[in-house]
C-alpha cells in the first residue's frame, strides 16, 4: 500500500510540504503501536498557557520529543508537572502539520514509578510500624540547650546552608559537626547510615539534624530506605528530620524523634532562639534582684519590730510607766479620800441636825427652863435638890435669870 | 575565693552557666538562707547572668566536618 501511494506522486517525485506532513501523519496514525504507547522520560520546557493545554518536552540523555496534553486531560493531573520531573506519559503519536513537528498527544501523565514505589512505601511503613519503630513512647526527648549538634546531609546541598544559617542566627553557641553524605541516588542509603553511625560513635552529639531540600519522590527516596529508617530509629542521639517540603512525609520522618517540614524548620526546633534565651537570662536576673529586695524589706521590718520590742522592755520605759501609774494611784487615792470626807461631812451634818432637835435650847425655845444650882452648876432635876434661900441659875430662851429659892414643894 | 569563683564562671559554657543560674534562683527562692549566703548567691547569679549574655552576644557558630572516607570504610567493615 505504501508503494502504491508513493506511486501516486510519481511523475516528478516531488511533494508539497503539506503532502509530506499529511502523509507522515497518516503513516503514524495508522501504526497500532504508536497509537497506544507509554513513554518514560524527564519533563522539560513545561508550558501551561491560559488555554489550559499543557505543553512540554519529554527527554532522556540522548533524545527528546514534544508533547501536548489537551485541557481536559491536563485538568485531571494529580500533581503539578515541574522541570526535571521523571514521568511516564501515555498517548498517541501524530504530526502537528503547521510546524511539521512530530508530537506525542498525551492523555495520561503520571510520576515515574509512582505506583510501584508507593506500594513499596506502604508495605515498609506497615512493617516498621508493627515493629514499633514509630512508637511515640520510643521517642527520645530533645535537649533544651544542645551543646553539640550533628548534621547529616549533603555537604553541597542548599539544606546544609539553610540549617547553618538558621543556627548561626538563632543559636550560635553550639558546636556543629557535619557528617557529610550523598542524599540521593544509590549511594545515599548506605551513605546516610554510615554518616549517622560516625556521628554517634565519634562525636556523641546532643541532637542530630538529618535532611535534604525538596525534590521529586525519587530524590527523597533514600529517606524511605529501610536501613536508613532503622538507623534513625536506633540512633543514640535524638534525631530531628527535615526532609523535602511541607507535604513530603518520608519514613525517616516517622522514625525521627521530631519531624520538621523543612531543613530550616528542623534547625529552628533544635534549640531556642538567642533572643528568647537572653530574655530568660534577664528574667532570671530580675527574679534574683526581686527576691533579694523582698528579703531585705522583710529583714528591715523584722528589725523595726525588734527595735520597738526592745524599747518596750527598756528600764526607762518601765520607769515612765511606773511614774504614770503612781500618778494615777495618787489621783485615785485623792478622789477616794475626798469622797469619803464628803460622805462623813454629810453624816456629820445629819447628826448635827438630829442633835439640834434634841438640844436643851430647842426645849427652852418651847417655853421650858433649865435650872442649875449656883453652888456647883449641877442641873436641878428634882425640887428636893435645892434648899430654901439657895441661889439658882435659870436658863430660858434668849437669856437667863438669877433667882433665889423662896419656897420648895416636894411632890412624890 | 570570690576570684576563683569568677574564674570558674568564665570557663563555663552557656548550658552550664544557664543551668547554674536557674539553680541559684531556685535556691534563693526556695530556702530561707542567712543573709550573707543570699548575698553571695545574688552576686554569683549576677556574674552568671552577665556571662550568659556575653556568650550569646559574642558566640559564633563553630562548624567542623567529619571525613567521609572514614565513614565509608566503617561501612565496609560491617
Amino acid at each position: 500500500m505504501l508503494m502504491n501511494q508513493y506511486k501516486l506522486f510519481q511523475p516528478r517525485n516531488i511533494l508539497s510540504v503539506s503532502q509530506l506532513t499529511s502523509y507522515l501523519r497518516q503513516l503514524l496514525e495508522s501504526d497500532e503501536i504508536l497509537q497506544d504507547i507509554w513513554v518514560q522520560g524527564e519533563l522539560s520546557n513545561v508550558a501551561t498557557p491560559s488555554s489550559g493545554h499543557l505543553y512540554f518536552t519529554l527527554k532522556d540523555e540522548e533524545a527528546a520529543v514534544r508533547c501536548v496534553m489537551w485541557r481536559n486531560a491536563a485538568a485531571r493531573l494529580g500533581f503539578e508537572p515541574r522541570e526535571g520531573m521523571a514521568v511516564e506519559a501515555h498517548g498517541s503519536m501524530s504530526v502537528y502539520e503547521v510546524s511539521g513537528q512530530v508530537q506525542l498527544y498525551v492523555d495520561t501523565l503520571r510520576q515515574a514509578g509512582e505506583g510501584a514505589l508507593y506500594q513499596e512505601y506502604l508495605r515498609l511503613k506497615a512493617k516498621l510500624e508493627a515493629e514499633g519503630l514509630f512508637d511515640v513512647e520510643a521517642k527520645r526527648p530533645i535537649p533544651d540547650l544542645p551543646r553539640i549538634i550533628g548534621i547529616v546531609t549533603s555537604p553541597t546541598g542548599a539544606a546544609l546552608q539553610d540549617m547553618l544559617n538558621t543556627l548561626r542566627r538563632r543559636y550560635p553557641i553550639a558546636d556543629v559537626v557535619l557528617s557529610p553524605t550523598s542524599v540521593q541516588g544509590v549511594d545515599a542509603p548506605p551513605g546516610i547510615v554510615a554518616a549517622l553511625m560516625r556521628l554517634n560513635q565519634e562525636v556523641h552529639p546532643d541532637v542530630i539534624l538529618i535532611g535534604r531540600g525538596g525534590g521529586s519522590i525519587e530524590d527523597l527516596w533514600a529517606f524511605n530506605d529501610e536501613s536508613v529508617v532503622r538507623a534513625v530509629a536506633s540512633s543514640d542521639a535524638p534525631i530531628i528530620s527535615g526532609v523535602g517540603h511541607e507535604t513530603d512525609f518520608t519514613l525517616t520522618d516517622f522514625a525521627a524523634d521530631r519531624r520538621a517540614p523543612t531543613p530550616t524548620a528542623a534547625a529552628e526546633i533544635t534549640a531556642p532562639d538567642k533572643a528568647e534565651l537572653l530574655a530568660a537570662v534577664v528574667e532570671l536576673s530580675g527574679r534574683y534582684t526581686r527576691i533579694l529586695r523582698e528579703r531585705l524589706t522583710d529583714l528591715r521590718w523584722d528589725m523595726g519590730q525588734a527595735q520597738s520590742a526592745l524599747e518596750r522592755l527598756s528600764p526607762r520605759h518601765a520607769l515612765n510607766t511606773y511614774r504614770q501609774r503612781l500618778d494615777e494611784i495618787i489621783l485615785r487615792l485623792d478622789r477616794a479620800v475626798r469622797s469619803q470626807l464628803e460622805t462623813k461631812r454629810l453624816r456629820l451634818e445629819n447628826l448635827q441636825n438630829a442633835l439640834k432637835s434634841l438640844s436643851p435650847q430647842a426645849v427652852l425655845n418651847r417655853g421650858y427652863a433649865l435650872v442649875t444650882r449656883k453652888e456647883d452648876g449641877s442641873l436641878v432635876r428634882r425640887a428636893g435638890q435645892v434648899r430654901h434661900d439657895e441661889d439658882v441659875h435659870i436658863q430660858v430662851s434668849q437669856g437667863s435669870l438669877e433667882a433665889r429659892v423662896t419656897k420648895t414643894h416636894q411632890e412624890d | 575565693m570570690t576570684e576563683k569563683k569568677k574564674d570558674d564562671i568564665q570557663e563555663m559554657n552557656f548550658e552550664a552557666a544557664f543551668t547554674a543560674l536557674q539553680e541559684n534562683v531556685a535556691k534563693l527562692e526556695g530556702e530561707d538562707l542567712p543573709l550573707d549566703q543570699s548575698l553571695a548567691l545574688f552576686e554569683r547569679g549576677q556574674e552568671l547572668a552577665k556571662h550568659c549574655a556575653v556568650l550569646l552576644e559574642d558566640a559564633e557558630l563553630k562548624v567542623r566536618t567529619l571525613s567521609m572516607d572514614a565513614g565509608f570504610s566503617n561501612q565496609e567493615e560491617d
